[in-house]
């Protein structure tokens, strides 16, 4: 079966920038009620704006195989980027996610989140790939009310 | 003698009765579906006898005296007997509901109802107060536990519950300490929807009508799978679903000891359940009208009752010795994978056709991937028992389930879609 590439199951197994670190601006923790899939991420984000660059994310996941990899994904990808290229990238990821399996993914927005493009064809599991990123959107939205 | 699992050609035959087992799933593959404890499949004559109550009697039943309500209201009631003869009940104490989950909320509202003097209830049996206790498992599922904890928060009432044991059975050893004078309710399942354990129901049943406290039991893996008789369970009220049952989707039962249910105050009001109205207030129909607000689930209440006729017809004992067996072979083949542990218990000793499992290394939604690329379909997750999973210390399990209509060579087939798991994940096992 396509869904679970060698990229998929490298990530799961060394998952990359786990583990909760300091510092930190805001925490997030997101549970799929269907599954008991449940992720806590912080996010560490330095200046305003769009500009603003995330220094860190760093996390604790415990679930499957597609959200532990996406949470890695998700780390790897944003990291040391600004928050409107975060942004951007998340949007990506959920169109491609959300899909129904149209959409491939663009390797230069999402990087080794193609390596996801497979869920889409499986609505179930679409929420194992988008757990992370509901907890990385929800801690940026609280990190930037903070320092308001 | 002890009854017999049906033989291959009878298995062909009942099979061929329900029409969805010859589809194909995921590109061709034959379905194995081994998901009946979350929903059964239903035979054609379940079907028929809906779409027949559609086609010639179809009526808002108990009301309006014309022809077709008259037809309507009687193919309900004839109904309501064969259900209740199904459990070895009588008709009068059976309740229709939309599914178990609202049977068990009925009687947990009932109890907040009858706390603040409301929904026409008598005596002092269904009040909660603070002091007052309820007592659960820590195997129910989500329906037989959630309605109690909101009922206690409703009432100041406080919540216990009889812990698990590492092998999936009631650890009994504190129950006298649980279960004592301010217990008004033990609340308890039959069998475990995802370990398969059989509870001593009699015994649990007779050690809460010692402290004078009501027995209500879920029996949503027991009355699909196993001959049920509530005058030998000793419980005082029973729920179970109609689909799991081979019967409609929206159709619950509630079955309850006549002079309780008398007693028992009302839960949803409005049409259907009442006797006289005026705009100070109301009185109510007798049971079991009373507790069916609304224009009744009748044409799911026939299949309900097609579906009790088809499975008598092939024999209580012999669906539960037919699923006995196939409980056995899963049970052995998962013993023989030693990166398979079972949870709950290992032999057949008081235990049901239930069986969830995890693979070390591999998360339940991974295998069921797996299986589901083969056409094999079963339960992943927590199956709406979750502090259960907690207890066991798991965060989710793969599960298996049966029926009548389960064959042998289906519990191989998950067996065979099970060994492609550990090379996916590449994971090292013992040859």
């Amino acid at each position: 079966m396509d869904l679970y590439q060698e990229l998929i199951l490298d990530h799961y197994k060394n998952p990359v920038r786990a583990g909760l670190r300091d510092p930190f601006d805001a925490e997030s923790h997101q549970v799929n009620p269907t599954c008991g899939d449940e992720v806590t991420l912080r996010v560490h984000v330095t200046g305003e704006g769009d500009d603003a660059v995330v220094e860190d994310v760093s996390y604790d996941s415990m679930g499957c195989s597609i959200s532990v990899a996406s949470a890695s994904i998700l780390a790897e990808e944003v990291t040391g980027g600004t928050v409107a290229h975060a942004r951007a990238t998340y949007d990506a990821m959920r169109a491609m996610l959300t899909s129904k399996g149209e959409d491939p993914g663009d390797e230069d927005v999402i990087g080794d989140g193609v390596a996801l493009a497979g869920v889409a064809k499986y609505p179930a599991r679409v929420k194992c790939a988008l757990l992370s990123w509901a907890a990385f959107t929800d801690a940026l939205y609280q990190a930037e009310g903070a320092k308001q | 003698m002890t009854a017999a699992p049906f033989t291959d050609e009878e298995l062909a035959r009942l099979r061929a009765d329900f029409p969805i087992l010859s589809r194909t799933v995921r590109g061709g593959h034959p379905l194995v579906y081994l998901d009946s404890g979350a929903t059964s499949h239903k035979p054609v004559p379940v079907l028929d006898a809906e779409r027949d109550f559609y086609t010639r009697t179809n009526a808002a039943v108990h009301r309006g005296a014309h022809q077709l309500s008259e037809e309507g209201t009687d193919a309900y009631e004839t109904a309501r007997e064969t259900i209740a003869a199904f459990i070895g009940a009588r008709a009068a104490e059976v309740v229709f509901t939309r599914n178990a989950t609202e049977a068990l909320n009925l009687v947990a509202y009932a109890f907040t109802n009858g706390t603040h003097g409301g929904g026409g209830g008598r005596g002092d049996r269904f009040t909660l107060r603070p002091g007052d206790e309820v007592l659960v498992t820590e195997m129910e599922h989500h329906a037989n536990l959630v309605p109690w904890q909101e009922a206690c928060r409703r009432t100041g009432a406080t919540l216990h519950w009889v812990p698990v044991t590492s092998d999936g059975r009631l650890d009994l050893s504190s129950l006298d300490e649980l279960l004592t004078e301010r217990t008004k309710v033990f609340a308890f399942t039959h069998v475990s929807n995802v370990l398969g354990t059989v509870n001593p129901v009699r015994e649990l049943a007779e050690k809460a009508h010692a402290v004078g406290a009501l027995a209500v039991l879920d029996a949503c893996q027991s009355v699909p799978h196993l001959p049920v008789d509530v005058a030998d369970l000793g419980v005082d009220l029973l729920a179970y679903s109609g689909h799991k049952l081979f019967g409609p989707l929206g159709v619950g039962v509630l079955w309850g000891r006549p002079e309780l249910l008398d007693e028992m105050p009302v839960f949803l009001t409005g049409g259907s359940m009442i006797e006289t109205v005026t705009m100070e207030g109301s009185t109510y129909a007798p049971v079991p009208q009373k507790f069916e607000a609304g224009v009744p689930v009748a044409a799911q209440a026939v299949g309900l009752a097609a579906a009790c006729d088809y499975l008598t017809g092939l024999g209580m004992e012999r669906v539960h010795a037919h699923e006995q067996a196939l409980t056995e072979r899963l049970l052995r083949g998962l013993a023989e994978r030693s990166w398979v542990s079972v949870l709950g218990p290992a032999d057949l000793r008081d235990r049901g056709g239930a069986v969830a499992f995890a693979v070390d290394g591999v998360h339940a939604h991974d295998v069921g991937q797996v299986l589901d690329d083969r056409g094999v379909e079963v339960r992943v997750g927590h199956h709406c028992a979750w502090p259960l999973h907690r207890a066991l210390r798991v965060p989710a399990s793969t599960r298996a389930s049966f029926a009548a209509y389960t064959t042998p060579g289906e519990v191989d087939a998950l067996l065979e879609a099970l060994d492609r798991v550990p090379a996916t994940f590449g994971l090292e096992v013992p040859a």
